[in-house]
């Protein structure tokens, strides 16, 4: 009897043994040095191209690049972090100033250089002594508004944080889990720099009792809750105000058919806080050399003009230009809400923290 | 599933079987049947998981276990664990005041298309809790059907999330309970009914003792699996509410904070611990001498009005819960002309996966078909391993493998990705890691399966074969396997469901030019855009397809020894 046990679990160990030695030879994955001509970018599930400009920068530098994709942006950072002692790729890109600090000091990143960036403006440039990051691109995370629901209503649309606050705009606002979502972060993050750190609780005291409404994600914010968008009106959304970005009228007007003269939403100027993406060379890449020629090509001004149609966000090249669109549909924001990486990384999690106790329990 | 299920013909067949002969195969072979379980259960969960806490727990080289009191401190965590628990012992009560009727109608009643019907019941089960959220969100959520009809909206209230664990875990009561119910001999009642006793308490005096245990283990189950629930309340729950599994998976993936992740995953260990401990209890103190009789032999057709309305309560039940939502999610899947969905699954235009997404479908049933595999190995050895009378050690072991089922498959997912990261375990970039993980849910569904009908198997038979001249490879040919062929392909057929549904754990581990079927739904839900909605709607009905035939060749395959498998 136990002969037959016996052979049984060496046949299948043996099966098993071989099962997983096909599987690790037969991946040729990135992490486990894979041949030098293949350039593996990581990133969240917003980063988008044209095939044709990768294909161009392939021919001319020789390297294939692959792109993986994962999740949303804060998402994609962390399972970053977490794998970084032997990483899923080369260049990490998408990760933004608001969670920059975590990815740093979790040494994410290795220091890069990268050629070009003499042309990148400095108010980008958020590690510049170390340049262990690269800026790619920036945008506003600002309130939206129904172009349609206030001119039915009269009212006039709102400005400033100020006015979100007022009766007239009461159950009007849908915004982001500040804990799940980008936008959702960025505009607690903006709120906090207009009414400082002793302020900002109370306004989203006044902006509960004003009846915001939370959600998980921008997509759904955007997509199912705003009456604004395409999507929305489709879904039935009822609320006129959503937090998005200054880019999202342009991109309601690119994605329309057909395009409309006007776009038909509009921006709180008086709302914004800047965003801005960075890529870097992630410390253990296996293809140094192949990731940095990647992060020279992401600021390359064949890709940063390439950017704004497929991301909607801004080149941060000088003298790459901007489409015709993105300044026709969409006024860029005046003056938006920044603040310093050290503060936020100071202060993130905390207000994170406090914000969810006040707002959503 | 139909774990429990299989115990109660364990625990009867223990009763029932012939008594072994004194233990002739020592210990060194049961030993060594084990060695290949434990080591699979040692790298592809205790390690990883291991891991994971480890690292949430370790700082700078030193135990930070101060991080345990202040997390079970804090106001917000405590709402958690709270909210998990009566969302669990509601959405429990629920499901049997709902599914218990449905139990006896399966297990009293003939009535044409009853094989269908209970394979429609039971694909919900096995269907990723992706699909079954997107289910009832295109059903009660914000413009779907019912808001269209009648503009009612349940998304973001508990009630979606509540109807959502009904719908999920019919099934179990169905089968767990109704399997045993089947082949309780009604005679027994009757003959209590004939010494006067009134229908009533007939029922509570001689039926309901004998299927209390099937009830309790069944709401275990149940209970177990809403409490670890994980993409049901994700995508219904909206940021209010969160169960342990959704907050572990937020605090490490979207919060950064691996501490509080891992004390976490702590608490759901001992917790899902404790709940297997219960189960395992009511299991041995299950009566043994309870008369069964063939399912076939005591169901009916239903006679006279009550038990008329009865079925068509029942159907109707099933209608509204199940067939309704899954068939919203057909409905809308052909919402685009000329199957324009279907049709767009095969272009890879999209850019979300590099790949069309309709290579998903190969891809999930490539890794489900080695999952299977792995499953069947580790499971069918272990079963072989447990079906000696089983030592304390043992029986250990035997809890140790249903443990998957109840811990976080989000811990597991991100546990595989930092520690089979080195050689010689360097597996991260290797496909095999998918299945690996899958046939983690697979295991304990074929050890469940198998174990009642190898420990069926009449020692003697073997014996009596050897004392004959047969060799032991030929004992196993021809006196095993011809008993347990049918099991082991049951076995099969569930280990495969359950890993093409597999969603938690595949998540974070299928790499993006490689999505499963769930994970491209998952994709593909979060995108804007009708496209990409309809596309999502024409992935699941595929995947809803695909899992209902393999239930529906089960139910033909149901091995007549064990009963409802």
């Amino acid at each position: 009897m136990h002969i037959t046990k016996k052979a049984t679990v060496l046949i299948v160990g043996l099966g098993l043994v071989t099962l997983s030695a096909c599987g690790s030879s037969g991946s040729g994955g990135s992490g486990s040095g894979a041949d030098s001509k293949t350039v593996t970018l990581v990133s969240h599930g917003s980063f988008a191209y044209s095939k044709d400009v990768l294909k161009a920068f392939e021919k001319e530098s020789g390297y294939k690049v692959k792109v993986l994709k994962s999740g949303d942006a804060g998402q994609a950072v962390n399972q970053a972090i977490l794998t970084k002692d032997n990483p899923q790729g080369d260049v990490f890109f998408g990760v933004d100033n608001t969670l920059l600090s975590r990815a740093l000091d979790n040494g994410l990143f290795q220091p890069y250089e990268a050629s070009g960036l003499d042309k990148v403006g400095a108010e980008y440039q958020l590690d510049q002594d170390e340049h262990r990051v690269t800026p790619i691109d920036s945008g506003d995370i600002c309130v939206n508004y129904d172009k349609a629901y206030f001119e039915k209503n009269k009212i006039a649309p709102p400005r400033s944080f100020d006015d979100l606050i007022k009766p007239e705009y009461k159950d009007l606002l849908v915004t982001e889990n500040a804990s799940t979502s980008s936008p959702g972060l960025g505009f607690v993050l903006g709120t906090a720099a207009e009414y400082g750190d002793d302020g900002w609780e109370g306004y989203w005291e006044k902006l509960k009792a004003n009846g915001v409404k939370v959600v998980d994600g921008w997509e759904q914010a955007y997509y199912q809750e705003f009456s604004g968008s395409t999507d929305g009106k489709k879904a039935g959304g009822d609320r006129p105000l959503v937090v998005s970005y200054a880019s999202s009228p342009p991109a309601e007007v690119v994605y329309a058919d057909p395009k409309p003269k006007t776009a038909p939403t509009g921006v709180a100027t008086g709302t914004c806080f800047r965003q801005i993406e960075f890529a870097g060379l992630l410390s253990n890449a296996n293809n140094a050399e192949g990731g940095k020629a990647l992060i020279d090509f992401l600021i390359s001004k064949e890709f940063q003009e390439d950017m704004p149609l497929n991301m909607f966000v801004y080149p941060v090249v000088e003298g790459a230009s901007v489409p015709a669109e993105f300044t026709e549909y969409g006024p860029a924001a005046k003056d938006p809400e920044t603040m310093a990486p050290e503060k936020i990384a100071e202060n993130r999690d905390q207000w994170v923290k406090s914000w969810t106790s006040l707002v959503l329990k | 599933m139909d774990l429990a299920r299989t115990e109660v013909t364990e625990a009867t067949k223990e009763a029932v079987a012939a008594p072994r002969g004194p233990r002739r195969s020592g210990s060194a072979a049961r030993l060594g049947l084990m060695v290949l379980p434990v080591a699979f259960f040692g790298v592809s969960f205790a390690y990883p998981v291991a891991a994971i806490v480890v690292r949430g727990l370790k700082a700078d080289g030193t135990w930070d276990l101060g991080r345990i009191g202040e997390v079970l401190a804090d106001s917000g965590i405590r709402h958690v664990l709270w909210f998990t628990t009566w969302q669990a012992l509601v959405s429990t009560a629920l499901t049997l005041l709902i599914a218990l009727p449905g139990a006896y109608v399966f297990a009293r009643f003939d009535f044409r298309g009853k094989d269908i019907l209970r394979a429609v019941v039971t694909v919900p089960f096995v269907l990723p809790t992706v699909v079954v959220g997107t289910a009832f969100l295109a059903l009660v959520g914000r413009g779907g059907l019912f808001d269209e009809l009648w503009g009612v909206r349940l998304d973001t209230t508990v009630w979606a999330i509540l109807l959502a664990h009904v719908f999920f875990n019919y099934a179990v009561v169905v089968r767990t309970v109704g399997g045993l119910w089947a082949q309780l001999d009604p005679g027994q009642e009757e003959a209590a009914r004939m010494l006067g006793a009134s229908p009533l308490a007939a029922w509570r005096r001689v039926t309901l003792p004998a299927l209390a245990p099937a009830v309790a283990a069944a709401a275990l189950m149940v209970f177990l699996f809403t409490f670890t629930s994980f993409g049901v309340v994700q995508i219904l729950g909206g940021p209010t509410f969160s169960t342990l599994e959704v907050e572990i998976y937020r605090q490490t993936s979207e919060i950064f904070d691996l501490a509080t992740a891992a004390v976490l995953t702590l608490v759901q260990f001992v917790a899902v611990g404790c709940i297997l401990a219960v189960h395992a209890w009511t299991v041995r103190r299950r009566e043994t001498a309870l008369r069964l009789v063939d399912a076939s032999l005591t169901s009916r057709r239903p006679r006279g009005a009550g038990q008329w309305a009865l079925l068509g309560g029942v159907l109707a039940t099933v209608v509204v819960l199940i067939l309704l939502p899954l068939g919203v999610l057909v409905e809308r899947s052909l919402d685009a002309p000329g199957f324009g969905y279907y049709k767009a699954l095969t272009s890879d235009d999209s850019g979300i996966f590099l790949v069309a997404p309709i290579e998903a479908v190969g891809n999930s049933l490539t890794y489900a078909l080695a999952a299977t595999a792995i499953a069947l190995v580790i499971g069918g050895l272990a079963a072989a391993a447990l079906t000696r009378r089983a030592g304390r050690l043992v029986r250990g072991f035997d809890a140790l493998l249903m443990l998957p089922l109840g811990v976080s498959a989000v811990t597991v997912g991100f546990g595989f990705l930092i520690a089979l990261d080195e050689p010689p375990l360097d597996l991260r970039s290797s496909w095999i890691l998918v299945p690996l993980a899958q046939a983690l849910v697979g295991v304990p569904f074929v050890v469940r399966i198998m174990l009642p009908v190898l420990r069926a198997v009449d020692e003697r038979l073997r014996e009596a074969a050897a004392v004959l001249g047969a060799s032991p490879w030929r004992v196993w040919r021809e006196v095993d396997l011809p008993m347990v062929r049918r099991a082991l392909l049951v076995a099969a057929g569930f280990a495969f469901a359950v890993s093409l549904g597999e969603f938690g754990a595949t998540v974070f581990i299928a790499r993006a030019d490689n999505p499963t079927l769930p994970v491209a739904v998952a994709r593909l839900l979060g995108r804007p855009g009708d496209l990409n909605y309809g596309q999502a709607m024409a992935l699941s009905t595929i995947l809803m397809v695909v899992c209902a035939g393999a239930l529906l060749v089960l139910e033909r395959l149901r091995p007549d020894r064990t009963g409802e498998f």
